[in-house]
């Protein structure tokens, strides 16, 4: 994408949440990559966008502290690190208790992304969506064994969808400003379940 | 798996404890990393080093800032398709040639593609959707998150 599509995405941004200024789109877009590997990153990107580092400093906890960065740090590639078996287990919940119930299932470390999503019926009955991440299926399975327990689960009819193959993982895309990062392994198959 | 993606066994101590205390934040000051190092009991030059490595491996795939993009303005939606095991590959290629498609995974089920599209706008989901199944002959099912109760994708490793 060049500069002027850039600009005209930032734009457009901005016409929609109109709390962001022009300095906080451009360091957004600055850092979007990632944050350079120097002693003081900060410094590096300010320079970049002709401002000081204090003020790319108090811009940066700013967005943070209003949730448009929801944190820093690093992603992993969790199959790379051992976590190859990948559950997302989806749950048909009465309307009424999903909230109860996701409520019940974020006390657990072991989920790591807990949604409520809309049935499409009469194919897909399951209304509440939950990420389990692991080392090994039985180590998944021990686990969901343990919700099902421990948030009185045994009435609700549930699925466990394992990943078998992992086409695509990016980093936060949005507006289009964003290339994958991952895209040139967006091949990358991974067998290993 | 790619051939030469590393083992998680290639990791030492060090390693991991700074993958496991960069998915917990990074400081914003003057100098970061220097006040990483300290915390990991190493020093600046050591971890910037082993940062550089990690992702040179792609044991990490990024080191930035992750985004609330409905705060941005943008959309997201999960999507299901249901693709025969004979066409999937076909499907597949449609579908991970879509710049909206952020990631793509094959799961063990009837509903066996499940992906996420990345928007400037909500509109532009339907539409993205619609075009997908033009190309590829099979219907989307559209899942965009209602509430969310949970997110925190961190895996000690």
């Amino acid at each position: 994408m060049d500069m002027s599509a850039f600009r005209e995405h930032l734009r457009q941004i901005r016409s929609r949440v109109g709390f962001l200024e022009d300095t906080d789109l451009a360091l957004i877009g600055a850092i979007e990559k990632g944050l350079p590997l120097s002693p003081r990153p900060y410094a590096e990107v300010a320079a970049g966008l002709g401002i000081s580092e204090q003020e790319v400093l108090r811009r940066l906890a700013a967005l943070r502290n209003r949730g448009v960065i929801k944190r820093l740090g690093v992603v992993v590639r969790h199959r790379e690190l051992g976590y190859r078996a990948n559950a997302m287990v989806v749950w048909d919940v009465p309307d009424d208790t999903v909230g109860e119930l996701g409520r019940c299932f974020s006390g657990y470390d072991f989920v790591t992304l807990c949604y409520r999503r809309p049935r499409q019926l009469p194919q897909w009955p399951y209304n509440l969506f939950c990420m389990i991440h692991g080392k090994t299926r039985d180590e998944v399975q021990a686990r969901i064994a343990q919700l099902v327990q421990e948030c009185g689960l045994e009435s609700v009819q549930h699925q466990v969808l394992f990943s078998r193959r992992r086409f695509k993982q990016c980093g936060a895309r949005y507006h289009g400003v964003t290339t994958c990062p991952a895209l040139a392994d967006a091949r990358e198959a991974d067998y290993a379940t | 798996m790619r051939p030469d993606a590393a083992r998680p066994d290639a990791l030492d101590s060090l390693d991991r404890r700074i993958i496991n205390t960069l998915q917990d934040g990074f400081p914003v000051s003057e100098r970061p990393y220097a006040e990483v190092a300290r915390q990991l009991g190493t020093d600046e030059d050591t971890l910037l080093a082993r940062l550089k490595r990690l992702l040179d491996e792609r044991i990490l795939t990024r080191f930035g800032p992750m985004y609330q993009a409905e705060r941005l303005g943008g959309a997201f939606s999960l999507v299901a398709m249901k693709v025969p095991p004979e066409d999937f590959d076909r499907v597949a290629e449609i579908v991970n040639g879509f710049t909206e498609v952020a990631h793509n995974y094959q799961r063990e089920h009837a509903f066996n593609m499940w992906f996420v599209l990345a928007t400037e706008t909500p509109e532009a989901i339907t539409d993205v959707l619609r075009r997908i199944e033009q190309a590829s002959g099979y219907p989307c099912y559209n899942m965009p998150k209602l509430e969310e109760y949970y997110v925190r994708l961190r895996l000690p490793v």
